[in-house]
């Protein structure tokens, strides 16, 4: 019976870890096998030219409250240190070039894209994530209206969506313009429409955006 | 992504020394669109300078009246100044219809100056491309062209500059300040800032290797009427088909620059002279000479009527 699933003591994360591994066994041998080759030419010229050798850089992180050290490597991205190495998974990685907005996080008070910054960049910085604003027990209001109406079909987008509609709400009352404000010497208003161009780095695929709207004109009271 | 060295600088100096001292360095500040393109292995770096911290981050009241806006000023703060929202609206005009808010507050004014084209030809590196890797051909040329370029081309590169705040900075006169890695400083003008593709177009701009931005500055309120108006495929957060910046004075006269139709912001006196004269003599002086694809001849047109939409609100209003 159906109920039996509800004794399987596996996240999903850990699910696709255990798919990812099975998936990609096969391919481990050759791929050894390319980078020996690659090892044993020595960068002397020919076609397998070696790679310069990864640099560690030590960097410290305020990540929801909490300081944290780490050693990357100084291509790690602020998306990839604060999944893999901090194990925040609640940040996505989409497009990984700044065009979803699925890892929009919070730093220093200001939402960014975490996939286009590098990690050794944000030495000290203060980063606010999905798992910093509210708990399953107790929601941020911006999750709770979320939740409330139905803003995401899948989820994935969510988090990102949820980190920028904040900080969206918070640039109008620091009177931030934006590409429809219809007078620069005026402070913006809180509305639909300012609120959907203050979004567009947000992309949802399932397309909840009327939903989103709704969630976010809860939160900010204002009118849709 | 290939390994880079990494360091931080704290003066302009230091940063112009760091890179001296390292072949194939590269300067980082916001990096959004840099990370982008060492992603793919378009831009392979090995040292990065990160000149977040050298300062050049204010932006400032001239002796002259105008304004200088530090390197590192980012896109969100310029468009938020009081005084560039008062005397310079097509400046915030045009950072605001640019990219998304999440790029706009770590995208810096001298990084949008550098940022590279959106040519899918030069994005996607199994592709001819003059500019990413010289000598190559131009896959644009005969390709998927409907972005692309329509003055100032060659037989080497049809792309377009992407920025739009680039447009509303050649508008007003804008100046580019920089330092070398001797120390000395010059100011180039908007207007040879960029270049025009020719048979180089692998080389953008009238820096020289190792120079850094450190300001731009303007000169002294322009007034009048200020419009950036953009054309694209979502009324959001995408690069401009064309775009249309112009300031329109009491009398009728002022400028015109254009965004999306060429490597570089597109301004002529000519059509600035003409600006009394209505969109359609302004459209003809600024285009004399283009050549276009069957994908991008809609530019024309489209410039014409977004010229003359403009004027004709600025008479309006």
């Amino acid at each position: 019976m159906m109920n039996d699933l509800s004794d399987v003591k596996i996240t999903r994360r850990d699910l696709l870890i255990a798919g990812a591994i099975t998936a990609t066994t096969a391919a481990v041998p050759s791929v050894a096998g390319a980078q020996n080759n690659s090892n044993s030419g020595g960068g002397n010229g020919g076609p397998a030219q070696a790679a310069a050798a990864p640099v560690i850089n030590k960097v410290t992180l305020v990540v929801n409250g909490q300081s944290r050290a780490v050693e990357v490597d100084t291509r790690t991205t602020l998306l990839d240190v604060l999944r893999e190495n901090m194990h925040l998974t609640g940040t996505k990685k989409g497009c990984d070039h700044g065009q979803c907005g699925a890892c929009t996080v919070i730093v220093e008070g200001r939402r960014i894209n975490s996939c286009l910054s590098l990690a050794v960049m944000h030495d000290g910085d203060k980063i606010t994530t999905i798992e910093g604003l509210g708990t399953p027990d107790k929601l941020h209001p911006m999750q709770a209206a979320f939740v409330k109406h139905d803003g995401y079909q899948c989820g994935y987008c969510t988090p990102g969506q949820i980190c920028s509609a904040i900080s969206a709400i918070e640039e109008i009352k620091q009177g931030i313009p934006s590409h429809v404000t219809a007078d620069l010497n005026t402070k913006p208003l809180l509305s639909s429409e300012e609120l959907r161009e203050r979004m567009s780095g947000n992309i949802c695929r399932c397309g909840a955006y009327s939903n989103i709207i709704d969630a976010i004109n809860d939160v900010a009271g204002s009118r849709a | 992504m290939k390994a880079f060295s990494y360091e931080r600088a704290k003066t302009p100096a230091e940063a112009a020394a760091a890179i001296a001292r390292q072949p194939n360095a590269k300067f980082i500040a916001g990096g959004t669109n840099l990370l982008d393109l060492m992603k793919l292995e378009i831009e392979a770096p090995t040292h990065l300078v990160d000149v977040n911290g050298i300062g050049f981050d204010k932006i400032e009241a001239t002796k002259e009246g105008g304004l200088r806006i530090g390197a590192l000023v980012r896109n969100t703060d310029l468009a938020a100044d009081q005084r560039v929202r008062r005397d310079y609206a097509v400046l915030s005009r045009a950072l605001l219809a640019g990219a998304s808010a999440q790029l706009r507050n770590k995208a810096t004014t001298a990084g949008n100056l550098l940022q590279r084209t959106r040519c899918p030809y030069f994005y996607d590196t199994n592709q001819a491309c003059n500019k990413r890797q010289p000598g190559s051909g131009c896959s644009a040329i005969g390709g998927f062209s409907r972005q692309h370029a329509v003055v100032g081309t060659s037989e080497a590169c049809i792309a377009t500059h992407p920025s739009d705040m680039a447009v509303a900075m050649q508008l007003l006169d804008a100046r580019v300040e920089t330092v070398k890695a001797d120390g000395a400083t010059r100011t180039i003008a908007m207007a040879d800032f960029h270049r025009l593709p020719g048979n180089t177009p692998h080389i953008e701009t009238a820096l020289e290797p190792g120079e850094l931005i450190t300001a731009v500055t303007l000169p002294k309120p322009l007034g009048g009427k200020h419009y950036y108006r953009k054309v694209r495929d979502r009324s959001s957060y995408a690069f401009a088909l064309i775009s249309v910046a112009a300031v329109v004075l009491p009398d009728g006269t002022g400028r015109v620059a254009l965004g999306g139709v060429a490597h570089k912001p597109w301004r002529l006196p000519a059509a600035d002279a003409s600006v009394a004269q209505g969109g359609k003599a302004v459209a003809d002086q600024l285009l004399a000479g283009a050549r276009t694809t069957e994908d991008n001849a809609f530019k024309i047109t489209l410039v014409q009527r977004t010229i003359s939409a403009v004027l004709a609100e600025a008479k309006k209003a």
